[in-house]
């Protein structure tokens, strides 16, 4: 049963991600939102684990708007996290047999 | 597909009640259908039609009652936290003698047999909140 976990607060206020990253299984996907895409950038102190868990499979995506929101752009995310829009949110929910917020 | 939202926080809280609408929004344009809206804990301050936010501010309360007269959406309001943060309808402002509703055009108050059906009928249970 493949899952997508969303992460809505940055790794650097909550622990919200690492929770995640604790128990998501190789065939689910992470889907950074609202502070959480803090979470997606590069050569910060949560990169590594977020890089590690790539390594075991987990997918990685990141919601654009809240990128755009906070004034980061899409060339500072982590190689391999892709950047989707609510169309993509939506069809990730879809494509996945369950949906598991992480607030 | 179908898919149910339940939505945990206020609209001046943080973020997850523009998300929450921003999802809807763009899985009724991808051709998905929304089981029901439910408004749970402070979700339920986004059920008050007397919030008057600046004219330079998004008010998602009117944005929720636009989208769900145009999509014929099933906005539930939770009967229980709504009592306790001031959210009635006539009935219930009638009942503990308030005198007047100020529950907002296409909410409905409700309880949280709503939400759990909505977890069984819908395909996807989304949850938005803080």
């Amino acid at each position: 049963m493949s899952t997508l976990h969303t992460v809505n607060k940055s790794p650097f206020e909550r622990n919200s991600l690492n929770t995640c990253l604790s128990v998501v299984r190789g065939d689910s996907t992470v889907l950074l939102i609202e502070d959480g895409v803090a979470g997606a950038l590069q050569n910060t102190t949560a990169s590594a684990s977020i890089s590690d868990a790539m390594g075991k499979g987990v997918k990685f995506a990141v919601l654009g708007e809240d990128l755009d929101a906070r004034g980061l752009a899409a060339d500072r995310v982590i190689d391999g996290v892709s950047v989707v829009d609510y169309a993509g949110f939506v069809q990730l929910a879809a494509d996945h047999d369950n949906v598991q917020s992480w607030l | 597909m179908k898919f149910a939202i339940q939505i945990n926080e206020g609209p001046f809280t943080h973020q997850a009640a523009d998300t929450a609408y921003q999802f809807t929004k763009a899985a009724l344009e991808n051709g998905h259908e929304i089981f029901r809206v439910f408004f749970y804990h402070d979700g339920v301050n986004n059920g008050t039609m007397y919030g008057v936010p600046p004219i330079d501010d998004r008010n998602v309360q009117a944005m929720w009652s636009e989208l769900a007269e145009k999509h014929d959406l099933d906005l539930v309001v939770c009967v229980a936290a709504a009592q306790r943060r001031g959210i009635m309808d006539e009935d219930e402002s009638n009942r503990h003698g308030k005198g007047a509703a100020n529950i907002a055009p296409k909410f409905r108050i409700s309880g949280l047999g709503q939400l759990i059906e909505a977890g069984i009928q819908a395909d996807r249970l989304m949850v938005f909140g803080d």
